[in-house]
């Protein structure tokens, strides 16, 4: 067949350039400059978390290398009984007194203090609220409870903190007859506040994602609604619902101006809700304003950073992988 | 395939191609021809690779992760698949009208002239220009004269489809690929379709997928039948539907299966 | 079980979640019930519009306000740009099951979770201490310049704070652009990046917009990250140059309600200033929410 002489006749339009026309070369490598850049762009998440890393723990190596820094803050001191004199707590967190003690162990007990009252009550709210919400709630209240959580979500911790401290210090201390208004309940609870909207969204987001054919199956064998609730779809997002948990746990140990607000920020140890608390985060916000910088108690503060940094993001890790898990389980079950 | 020299020349023409999503394989070494200025209907059940075909003639499948060919697709002798080819070229020259008309939300006439902007024309009369040459060819002037800078989303199921085409055309295609055109449509928007694509075919050359064997047969001079990835037959049309050669073919146009 | 004990069950396990959704209605209304109570007859003109005056005990917020916003909106121009991007690398350009965006994810959700506090830490460790005193170096400044808290850099830490928030919701955005306008627009002839701009992205703008009022909403009330990297109680000046420091409502509060000398005297404009930075943060939440529910009816609309 003779290709040529049909091109020949018919061929009004150019044929493709044998090679690459400049104009093609050039839009080819403008494309390229700009996904690159824009690869370049989404680096900017992970060079942030790594710079985190990297800058807070800068600051607090000092502690391991500096030989004034280790005489005075050294392992041991920061997690051991230290001796002191007879009747003298062995724990203690004074790192500006004449002889700076640097326990943190005060400090754990502080958070684990607030961060327990804030679980124990933000749990059950959180994940019971959810319940309602995806199970129970006629339409017109879910579609009031949703941006009620969104507010809650939305108003800032230092709010949070204000109100624990002028109205709900009041408020406890009459009832349950403490000694000092600010202590561990009250900014317990104000934590509480705020990592309710945290456990109830994702709570409720685990409970929707269970397929609806898991509630009829339920429902058409003759069980009640609550009994599918609690039975069925319940146990089918508990892993999304423990990650709800663990999201809120990993918040309320972060959080910093509630506690720093309402806590006391005393250095005891003790197991009284009623004591004052003093907390990690708390710590780092109350002291950083008048540490010189580089001396051991800057480093500490940065060493307490460090801390703080790694059991939120192992607790951020375990929560994810749960997500993931749960809807992976839910979406390849419902196919 | 037609070897008599007064016969029109292929203007796009498969070699051997099969396409494979992963591993899967979507089209087996299809060989067709797409002959100049003439419909070539691309007929067969659901899943037979007739889309499949239609999108790799404007490298429309690129986009699918995982999609990968082997053989060769020539337009005017040239393969699209070489590296001398610019895919957006390509395109400009090999456009496409969706089974779901897709508007952007924007005006009519952004719509029509989008193609236009971003192939770098700038000129405000030379766009207006080729907006009212787009949309008399796809018969719409008439219907949206008046209200050109309202959004395209306002317009009918028929109106949007016919638009799409317009703008399809805007930019000066020599082959139209359509997929399923008027299978979201009624009877009479269907038909306004159909008329138009009788009206295409004197400056372009089309395929068009369709489900629709009347279709088919009303507007198409070649029909292609495929089954299960393959090419079983492709002729003209009037021999596909009276006397095809093979058997498949003959229980397919007689709605034994599909 | 007998059916009797089945619905009593039932009903206290209905009635428990009930009074769980109850209580926390209730404890958003004390708040705000609280706050506005006590708060609304301080917020005058004059409380918005004058400096502070008498040692804290009179006069208004002014250049608290100023600050706020000041900093947010530095810190909104820097966030927008990389947050949005980013999505659209994850959503646009990043190949199918690419590690790099698995990791990329990976990051946003842990950065997501760092605390305020350590963002703080971050800030005056980074910012201040490293990119700061660099630059004072490379630029020949013989007195500290830029190694010292301010506006630039306590907005920088908060963009990296808002970050996951804008890229969380500038992504849900990209999806819900139809993937036939992305088609269309490539069938037509437009490269990828012509397409980003010209379909995708004006698509996807109530959503992006949402995620910089959420954003901005986030970055105005965090009061942690700042501690260190610029806010101050209280300036005569307001500030004036990218180092300067600046004043805010949620130090302010904070300052206010544990240092204050006399509790009882300063609190009717503690409150006050309470009530509006609750009003600013709830009014940019309402914003989000308006421009997601009409974009959302919109969309659903459309189909």
């Amino acid at each position: 067949m003779d290709r040529h002489a049909i091109m020949e006749q018919g061929l009004t339009q150019p044929l493709i350039a044998p090679a690459l026309s400049p104009a093609a070369r050039r839009r080819q490598l403008r494309e390229k400059v700009i996904a690159g850049f824009i690869t370049l762009m989404a680096f900017t998440g992970i060079a942030a978390l790594i710079l985190i890393i990297i800058f807070v723990a800068k600051e607090a190596l000092a502690l391991f290398t500096e030989p004034e820094a280790r005489h005075e803050a050294s392992l041991s001191k920061m997690f051991l009984a230290q001796d002191v004199a007879p009747g003298k707590p062995p724990f203690r967190w004074q790192p500006v007194s004449k002889i700076p003690k640097v326990s943190m162990i005060p400090l754990f007990v502080g958070t684990l203090k607030t961060t327990a009252v804030s679980m124990l009550v933000a749990v059950p709210l959180g994940v019971f609220g959810a319940l309602f919400a995806a199970e129970f709630a006629p339409r017109r209240l879910r579609e009031l409870l949703k941006p009620v959580i969104e507010l809650l979500a939305g108003i800032p911790s230092v709010v949070l903190g204000f109100f624990a401290l002028m109205v709900m210090s009041t408020v406890v201390k009459e009832a349950l007859g403490f000694d000092r208004p600010l202590n561990a309940m009250v900014a317990g609870l104000g934590l509480a506040l705020a990592i309710v909207p945290v456990i109830f969204t994702v709570s409720e987001d685990a409970l929707t994602a269970v397929p609806r054919s898991y509630r009829e199956a339920s429902l058409a064998l003759g069980a009640t609604p609550w009994e599918t609730a609690w039975k069925v779809v319940l146990p089918a997002a508990a892993p999304g619902i423990l990650a709800a948990c663990v999201l809120g746990f990993g918040r309320a140990i972060g959080e910093t101006m509630i506690v720093l607000m309402a806590s006391g920020n005393a250095d005891v140890i003790s197991w009284s809700l009623g004591d004052s608390a003093r907390s990690l985060s708390a710590t780092i916000a109350a002291e950083m304003g008048e540490v010189v910088v580089g001396s051991p108690h800057y480093s500490l503060l940065f060493f307490i950073g460090v801390q703080l940094f790694i059991f939120t993001f192992v607790l951020n890790l375990m929560a994810s992988t749960w997500t993931k898990r749960v809807i992976r389980k839910l979406t390849g079950g419902a196919a | 395939m037609s070897l008599n020299p007064n016969a029109p020349r292929p203007k796009m023409e498969a070699r051997e191609l099969t396409l494979r999503y992963g591993t899967k394989a979507a089209i087996q070494k299809v060989s067709l021809a797409i002959l100049d200025r003439r419909v070539t209907a691309l007929i067969g059940p659901s899943g037979c690779g007739k889309s499949t075909f239609l999108r790799a003639l404007n490298r429309m499948n690129d986009l699918i992760p995982g999609a990968n060919h082997t053989g060769t697709i020539l337009l005017d002798d040239m393969d699209i698949h070489d590296r001398s080819v610019d895919v957006v070229d390509l395109r400009r020259r090999v456009g496409m009208v969706f089974q779901k008309s897709n508007p952007f939300p924007k005006s009519i006439f952004e719509n029509v002239a989008y193609g236009l902007r971003v192939g770098g024309m700038k000129d405000k009369a030379a766009l207006e220009q080729r907006v009212e040459k787009s949309l008399r060819g796809a018969a719409l002037w008439d219907e949206v004269k008046d209200r050109l800078h309202e959004s395209a989303l306002g317009l009918s199921g028929g109106q949007q489809q016919r638009l799409c085409i317009a703008r399809a055309m805007a930019v000066e295609p020599q082959v139209l690929l359509m997929d399923e055109p008027a299978s979201a449509l009624d009877p009479i928007a269907t038909a306004k379709i159909e008329e138009l694509i009788h009206e295409l075919k004197a400056t372009y050359t089309i395929a068009i997928v369709t489900h629709n064997m009347q279709q088919a047969a009303r507007v198409s001079d070649r029909t292609a039948f495929f089954y299960m990835g393959e090419l079983v037959e492709c002729g003209a049309t009037e021999q596909i539907f009276t006397n095809p050669r093979e058997k498949r073919t003959e229980d397919y146009v007689t709605g034994k299966f599909g | 079980m007998t059916p009797g004990t089945r619905r009593a069950v039932g009903f206290a396990l209905t009635s428990l979640t009930g009074l769980a959704a109850f209580i926390i209605i209730a404890m958003l209304a004390i708040i705000l019930f609280n706050v506005v109570e006590n708060g609304a007859g301080g917020v005058t003109w004059t409380f918005l519009s004058q400096p502070p005056s008498d040692g804290m005990m009179g006069g208004g917020i002014f250049p608290a306000i100023f600050g706020t916003a000041a900093l947010t909106l530095l810190m909104t121009v820097a966030v927008m740009p990389v947050g949005v991007l980013t999505a659209v690398y994850l959503h646009e350009y990043a190949p199918p099951h690419s590690l790099f965006a698995r990791i990329v994810r990976v990051a946003v959700v842990n950065l997501a979770g760092v605390p305020s506090i350590v963002f703080g830490l971050f800030g005056l460790g980074f910012f201040i201490l490293f990119v700061g005193q660099g630059m004072d170096r490379a630029l020949g400044h013989e007195e500290m310049y830029w190694a010292q808290p301010g506006i630039l850099w306590a907005s920088l830490t908060l963009a990296v704070l808002t970050l996951p928030v804008v890229i969380v919701s500038t992504e849900e955005a990209l999806r819900a652009v139809p993937m036939d306008h992305r088609t269309a627009s490539l069938a037509l002839g437009a490269t990828q990046s012509q397409t980003l701009g010209r379909v995708v992205l004006p698509g996807a703008l109530p959503g992006i917009l949402t995620g910089a009022v959420l954003a901005i909403s986030r970055g105005a009330g965090e009061v942690a990250p700042i501690l260190f990297t610029g806010a101050a109680y209280f300036l005569p000046d307001l500030p004036s140059h990218l180092n300067s420091q600046f004043m805010h409502l949620g130090y302010h509060t904070y300052v206010m309600a544990t240092q204050s000398p006399d509790v009882e005297a300063t609190r009717p404009l503690l409150y006050s200033t309470v009530l509006v930075l609750l009003l600013l943060t709830f009014a940019l939440n309402l914003v989000a929410v308006i421009i997601r529910t009409r974009t959302r009816r919109k969309a659903a609309g459309a189909h």
